[in-house]
């Protein structure tokens, strides 16, 4: 895998042949029409480097930053340009360049993406008090206090967005081995691990109530994700290679994942490592054992939970990384379905970024809100009690835009819904 | 451009925006036209006719060349930049003002989206025809500039056909309405009609107003495979033979299914030759009639299966399928070059066979589909830019279909324009005295020449 525009494949670059189609499908153009915030502009911009033409810039630095990676111009495009891979490149490029380099911004990046994404143990312990935040009431003194105005501007609302993390962790709640039938891994994430772990605990109920015997290593590695798309691909490689170590895919029938964010990229494990002699063919083996958990269940058949009907009216959000990164858009649909009593209600543009987009939220606020408002209309328009949605990200993003629109409507992933169902289901057959 | 001239436009227009940096512009430096880049230099966007016409005075004033720019998904070139020159990017005047269900109309700026305006006619209950493959993206500036065809073009017409009036800023800046909302209109000339696929040399259309008809009652969209790629030429010669007008008569060859078959995944059959994508439209009763005799003609002219489509989903999916194909057969090679020789219908089957035997001959890969029932073929062949020596046969290759097809009394292009890209081929579909006379219109209307000089054909 190449870090750099000028020894990417040529080829690469040239499939786009300009025609435009992906134009209508990018927010960031829709919002600005000008060209340069288009997916057809910012591959002229990545060529025309690659050429020689044009230098590693900070305006192409910001540039590519402005851009939410969220694939779905890779979704429109006829011809087949993988964007996202292109876009990967660029951001590498651009750390390598350090066009952006200031000392704030890289002690934040060092901080995030060195420091606490790659240690799973640190990074829980910070999820810890984050809790003991809320949970001591220091949120509530901070807030009642007005502290909030002595943040800078730009971070006030993130204030307000900080995740509830929660009382335990993924291992804390999963047994590392449950259920019994074929063998998978599940992977907890790092995110998901802090502020979602009940996520991962119904993921680990739903797959073993699906005949599966599910492995959950206690402590896992970020997957790289982060890494990968924001320019440090050393890193990533880095964290692939650690979680090669620590699951090996030859010792299971598949490895599951929850968040759409992280499966995207899981998936490219096998093209990351391509160079590397040492990881290459597990590399490429884990790429094709990695599932999301929606597509995995699909493919072993859905048993249909047998609780009674539960009526609950639900819309289902496409997180860009499940729809655009991995094409996969029916499946979490027919596991929504299998839900007695469930109404599905189809969300307008439900293929359109929440504006999550990984950290976007905190390096470009502005659009984000936008993007964020656009969402919280259309959900507002179906009525839904409950937003359906597979990924970290868009879940706490979602979960802000709604309780800041004074909405009662609840954020969960289709997974969990579905675990209720089943719990609903054994309490009943559990009962005399 | 010198930064003089630049920066008395900014002063002059400061309720305006300008892109001038070098990331700014590289992205307005193409349009789809392949292998085709001139650099741009500064880029406008204008906000009302207001704005264009003074723009236009200005450089007039300073004989300062303008480029007009929709969504530069023109196949030609013709929204090229011009190396010291100004484009003036329409695609911010982009409001539908008015849905005329009274006069069946409709009204927009020049920078409408195509798709927006068929929606809007849509959902007052009416119908705006003309439909490019690009029509999600192409300004209907754009379209009135290249006089568009579309998938439907065979029924229904071209965008001319639906062009009522137009309100064009003039080579001076100054500003007039031609045509009108009167559905019988003579006094005078028709200058309406000379705008129309004028690729922006004769004015810059602001407005428009467009025709509207009502909604077909039924339609109908059928599938039809074979097993050779002249049988499926044949068929369309058939049906015009038997006097039937389909809306769509859409030809695709092996090497287009294939690749829009990667991209859609709408279950097309990849081992055909070729396949036809018909549909009809109308009453009820006639569309059925219309659909079972199609069908039947394709049977007779060996089409292995015919298949209809059960759902308006499914046709709409197709549809959507086949206005991916240019850009699904970059799938194939890294340049795609694109051609649009029209020929007379009757000489289809003929036509089709030539292309295929001349790639062949000059070793080129080659893909093929188009707007059959128009004659209007697209042969794309699939190379790559940055080898000079396949270039050259590209081109020999193109020479000879341009040849052949303006011997069967056809013409070199049937929707797409001229622009740079045809240029050199423009005499021989023409004749040197109707240039001539093209030259002479042009010079009436843009004397200076300020107005996207180079295109079409030089001064
Ligand atoms: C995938 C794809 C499919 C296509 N399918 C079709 C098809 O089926 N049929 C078809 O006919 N074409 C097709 N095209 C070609 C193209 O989309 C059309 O020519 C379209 O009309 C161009 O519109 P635009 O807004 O992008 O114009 P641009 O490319 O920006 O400009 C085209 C020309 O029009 C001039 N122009 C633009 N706006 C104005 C204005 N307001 N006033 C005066 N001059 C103006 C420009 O100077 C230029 O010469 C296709 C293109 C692509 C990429
Ligand atoms: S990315 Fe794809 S859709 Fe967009 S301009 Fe390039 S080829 Fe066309
Ligand atoms: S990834 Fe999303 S924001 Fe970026 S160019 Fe593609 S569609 Fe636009």
């Amino acid at each position: 895998m190449s870090d750099s525009l000028r020894s990417l494949n040529y080829l690469d670059l040239q499939q786009c042949m300009h025609c435009g189609m992906c134009l209508p499908t990018c927010p960031t153009y829709t919002e600005t029409q000008n060209e340069r915030n288009g997916p057809r502009g910012r591959i002229s911009l990545m060529r025309a480097i690659a050429d020689g033409r044009l230098d590693v810039t900070k305006t192409f630095g910001e540039e590519m930053y402005f851009c939410l990676g969220c694939l779905a111009c890779e979704t429109a495009c006829p011809a087949g340009v993988q964007y996202g891979h292109l876009f990967e490149t660029a951001r590498a490029e651009i750390e390598h360049s350090a066009v952006l380099a200031n000392p704030k911004r890289n002690a934040i990046r060092s901080t995030l993406l060195k420091g606490l994404f790659t240690r799973p143990r640190l990074l829980r312990f910070v999820g810890r008090l984050l809790w003991l935040y809320r949970a001591s009431g220091a949120q509530a003194i901070f807030r009642g206090l007005k502290l909030n105005r002595l943040l800078p501007e730009k971070l006030r609302g993130l204030e307000a967005q900080t995740p509830v993390a929660q009382a335990k962790f993924s291992h804390e709640l999963i047994p590392p081995v449950m259920g019994q039938g074929r063998k998978v891994a599940l992977l907890t994430g790092c995110v998901q691990d802090i502020v979602l772990a009940d996520v991962n605990r119904d993921t680990a109920e739903v797959l073993a109530a699906n005949g599966c015997e599910v492995h959950t290593p206690p402590v896992q590695p970020c997957c790289g994700s982060l890494h990968a798309h924001n320019g440090e691909p050393d890193t990533a490689r880095l964290l692939a290679r650690r979680m090669l170590d620590l699951i090996n895919p030859a010792d299971y029938d598949a490895i599951i994942t929850n968040a759409a964010g992280c499966g995207s990229h899981l998936k490219t494990y096998g093209r990351l490592l391509a160079d590397d002699p040492a990881y290459r063919e597990r590399a490429e083996a884990w790429s094709a054992k990695l599932k999301d958990v929606h597509e995995w269940l699909d493919l072993i058949g859905l048993r249909k939970p047998q609780s009674p009907e539960n009526p609950c009216k639900v819309t289902y959000h496409e997180a860009c990384h499940l729809c655009h990164g991995q094409k996969i858009t029916k499946q979490p649909r027919s596991v929504l379905k299998a839900i007695p009593g469930l109404e599905l209600t189809e969300l307008g543009e439900s293929t359109w970024c929440c504006g999550s987009a990984g950290i976007y939220n905190i390096t470009q606020p502005e659009m984000s809100a936008k993007l964020l408002k656009r969402k919280v209309d259309h959900i507002g328009k179906t009525g839904a009690d409950v937003v359906a949605a597979a990924n970290p990200g868009c879940h706490l993003q979602i979960a802000n835009g709604l309780r800041e629109a004074g909405s009662d409507a609840t954020v969960a992933h289709p997974i969990s819904l579905l675990a209720q169902a089943y719990r609903t289901e054994r309490d009943r057959s559990a009962a005399p | 451009m010198n930064t003089d001239l630049r920066e008395s436009l900014q002063r002059e227009f400061p309720h305006l925006e300008f892109l001038h940096e070098k990331e700014d512009l590289i992205p307005y430096s193409f349009d789809g036209t392949a292998a085709h880049y001139s650099q741009a230099e500064l880029v406008v966007f204008p906000k009302t006719t207001e704005d264009v016409s003074r723009l236009v005075r200005f450089a007039s004033d300073r004989s300062v060349p303008i480029v007009t720019r929709g969504s530069g998904s023109g196949l030609s070139g013709g929204s090229l930049p011009i190396p010291g020159g100004l484009i003036v990017c329409l695609s911010k005047m982009d409001r539908i003002l008015e849905v005329d269900t009274k006069n069946l109309c409709l009204r927009a700026e020049a920078g409408a989206i195509t798709a927006q305006i068929a929606q809007a006619a849509d959902a007052a209950g009416l119908f705006y025809p003309p439909d490019p493959g690009s029509m999600r993206i192409s300004t209907i500036g754009g379209n009135i500039a290249e006089n568009s065809g579309g998938l439907r073009g065979l029924k229904y017409g071209v965008t001319r056909d639906y062009v009522m009036g137009l309100e064009v800023v003039l080579a001076s800046g100054e500003v007039i309405f031609t045509g009108s909302k009167c559905v019988k209109d003579v006094a005078g000339y028709s200058l309406r009609d000379l705008f129309i696929g004028s690729e922006g040399t004769l004015g810059i259309v602001t407005q428009v107003v467009l025709k509207l008809i009502p909604k077909p009652q039924a339609r109908r969209t059928l599938l039809a495979i074979y097993n050779k790629m002249e049988d499926a030429a044949e068929t369309v010669s058939a049906i015009i033979a038997a006097k039937i007008i389909p809306c769509t008569l859409e030809f695709l060859d092996a090497m287009t299914i294939n690749s829009v078959e990667d991209y859609a995944k709408v279950g097309l059959p990849r081992d055909a030759a070729a396949i036809l994508l018909m549909e009809t439209d109308g009453p009820s009763g006639a569309v059925e009639d219309e659909a079972a005799k199609m069908a039947d003609l394709a049977r007779q002219h060996h089409a292995r299966e015919v298949k209809i489509a059960q759902t308006a989903e499914e046709s709409f999916q197709l549809a959507e399928a086949r206005r991916a194909a240019f850009s699904a057969l970059a799938r194939v090679a890294p340049t795609t070059i694109l051609e649009d020789a029209t020929v007379p219908r009757s000489e289809l089957a003929r036509t089709v066979k030539f292309i295929q035997e001349t790639a062949d001959r000059y070793g080129l890969k080659v893909g093929t589909f188009g707007h059959m029932g128009d004659g209007n073929l697209h042969p794309t062949f699939l190379t790559n830019e940055k080898n000079e020596e396949e270039m050259h046969r590209v081109e020999s290759a193109m020479k000879d279909i341009f040849d052949f097809a303006v011997g069967l009394g056809g013409t070199i292009t049937g929707e797409h324009g001229v622009g740079v890209a045809k240029k050199p081929f423009l005499a021989k579909a023409l004749g040197d005295l109707n240039i001539s006379v093209m030259r002479q219109v042009k010079k009436s209307f843009d004397p200076k020449g300020i107005l996207n000089p180079g295109k079409i054909f030089d001064l």
